[in-house]
C-alpha cells in the first residue's frame, strides 16, 4: 500500500525538473526587484567569481599543458605537430573551457551558494526577511543568480587564455615546437564570433544552470543539517549532469 | 567600509581581469590577428584554378607573410578566378615581374598565395596585375597524372585485360 502511495523515482525527478523551472520563473520576475539590491549583486560577484580565480587559473594552466603535451604526441604520429596550436584552441574555446569551468564551478561556488541558502533556511532567516518585508527572491536568490551568470564567461575566459598559455609553454618552450607556427596557425583557423563567443554563450547558460542549481537545491532543502548536506552533494550531481547534457545540445545547436 | 571597499576593488579586478581575457582571446588568438594592420595596397593575380584558397588566406613571400587576400572573384568572360591580393605598404619592393602560386602549407593545411620575385626594376604598385601565376594544385589531377603514368589518354595495355 505504502508502495502505491509513494511517488516514484521517476515522478520525484519529473516534479524536481518541474519545481525548478517554476523557481527559474521566480527567479526572472525578482531580477529587476534584485536591481536595488545592486551592491549586494557585487558582492556576489566577488564570492563567486573573483574566490574563484585561484582555482580556475591553476586548472586551466594545467588543462592547457596536458592538452598540448598528449596531442603533440599523438599530432607528431601525423606529422602534424604544426596544427597544434589550432587543436589547442578550438578545444580549449567550444568545449573544455565552458565545461571544465562550469563543473569546477559547481564544485567551488555552487556549494557555498546551496549551503549558505540552505543554513538561512534552515536558521529561518529567509522567513525573518520575509516578516521585515524583505524579498528573500530578490535579495538573496537573485543576485547570486546574476552574479553566476555575469562571472561564468569571464572566468571561461580566463581558463581559456591560461589554457593557452599552458599549450605554449609545453608545446614551444618544452618541446621544441616553433612559435610562429602555434600562433600562425591559431590564428589563420580560429574564429571570433563561431569560436570564442560560441564558448562565451555556452558559458553563460552553465552559470544560469549551475546557479540555479544551487539557489533552488539551498532554497528547498529541508531545514536540518542533513537536509543541507544532501542538497550540496545533489548541487554538484546534478550541475554536473545538467552543465554536460546541455553542452551537448547546445554543440548540436551552435554548430 | 573598509571592508566593502576591498570586495569591490576585488569584484572590479575580477571584471577587468576577465574582459582583458576575452579580449586577448579574440583579437590575438583568432582570424582578427590577421586583419593587416596598417595601410596596405592591392593588386591582382588571375588563376584558372584557386582550389581551397580562402578569403584572408596569407601572401607570402620567402614564406613570410606580406599581406592577405582581400578578395576572390570570378571573372565572368575568361572564367577564371581574380584574386585581389592585400599587401602590406611597408613591403612596396616586390618586383613588377614576380610570379604568385597557390601552395598548400604543409601536407593538408591551408592554401596560401606565394609571390616568388622576379628580377624587375619597378615595383608593384597599387592596382598592378601579376602575369605570371601557376594555379593550386589539385590533387585528384595529380593521383591522375600518376595513374596514367603520364601519356593520358592512351589506354594501358592492363587496363583493358581487367575489365573483362
Amino acid at each position: 500500500m505504502t508502495a502505491l502511495r509513494r511517488p516514484g523515482l521517476f515522478t520525484t525527478g519529473i516534479a524536481q525538473i518541474g519545481a525548478c523551472g517554476i523557481f527559474l520563473l521566480h527567479i526572472l520576475r525578482a531580477l529587476p526587484r534584485s536591481l536595488r539590491y545592486l551592491r549586494e549583486t557585487v558582492r556576489q560577484v566577488f564570492f563567486v567569481g573573483a574566490m574563484s580565480l585561484t582555482i580556475i587559473m591553476i586548472c586551466g594552466l594545467f588543462v592547457g599543458m596536458v592538452l598540448g603535451l598528449q596531442l603533440y604526441h599523438t599530432l607528431s604520429i601525423f606529422g602534424g605537430t604544426a596544427a597544434l596550436g589550432t587543436v589547442v584552441a578550438l578545444s580549449l574555446y567550444r568545449e573544455l573551457g565552458p565545461v571544465v569551468t562550469a563543473l569546477l564551478f559547481a564544485g567551488r561556488a555552487g556549494t557555498s551558494i546551496t549551503a549558505e541558502i540552505g543554513l538561512m533556511r534552515a536558521t529561518d532567516q529567509l522567513d525573518a526577511m520575509e516578516m521585515m518585508a524583505v524579498d528573500p527572491m530578490a535579495y538573496v536568490v537573485a543576485p547570486r543568480f546574476l552574479a553566476g551568470v555575469i562571472a561564468m564567461p569571464l572566468l571561461a575566459c580566463i581558463f581559456n587564455a591560461l589554457g593557452i598559455f599552458g599549450a605554449h609553454l609545453v608545446g614551444v618552450n618544452w618541446l621544441g615546437l616553433d612559435s610562429g607556427t602555434f600562433w600562425s596557425n591559431m590564428t589563420s583557423s580560429v574564429d571570433v564570433w563561431t569560436d570564442v563567443m560560441n564558448g562565451v554563450w555556452k558559458s553563460a547558460v552553465f552559470g544560469a544552470v549551475c546557479t540555479l542549481i544551487a539557489t533552488f537545491q539551498g532554497y528547498t532543502t529541508p531545514p536540518t543539517s542533513e537536509g543541507v548536506a544532501y542538497a550540496t552533494t545533489r548541487t554538484v550531481v546534478f550541475s554536473s549532469i545538467a552543465t554536460l547534457a546541455i553542452d551537448f545540445v547546445m554543440t548540436a545547436f551552435l554548430m | 567600509m573598509a571592508q566593502r571597499q576591498s570586495f569591490q576593488v576585488g569584484t572590479g579586478l575580477f571584471i577587468l581581469l576577465g574582459f582583458a581575457a576575452l579580449a586577448y582571446l579574440a583579437t590575438q588568438t583568432t582570424s582578427l590577428a590577421n586583419y593587416s594592420q596598417g595601410a596596405s595596397y592591392d593588386i591582382v593575380a588571375r588563376f584558372t584554378n584557386i582550389g581551397q584558397l580562402k578569403l584572408r588566406a596569407p601572401v607570402k613571400v620567402a614564406g613570410v607573410r606580406v599581406g592577405s587576400v582581400a578578395g576572390i572573384a570570378l571573372e565572368p568572360e575568361k572564367l577564371d578566378a581574380k584574386v585581389t591580393l592585400s599587401i602590406d605598404d611597408r613591403f612596396d619592393k616586390i618586383p613588377d615581374d614576380s610570379a604568385a602560386a597557390i601552395f598548400t602549407s604543409g601536407l593538408l593545411g591551408d592554401q596560401y598565395v606565394a609571390l616568388q620575385p622576379g628580377g624587375s626594376p619597378t615595383n608593384f604598385k597599387s592596382g598592378d596585375e601579376v602575369v605570371l601565376t601557376q594555379s593550386s594544385m589539385q590533387l585528384e589531377e595529380l593521383i591522375g597524372k600518376y595513374l596514367v603514368g603520364g601519356d593520358a589518354g592512351k589506354p594501358k595495355p592492363d587496363a583493358s585485360t581487367d575489365k573483362k
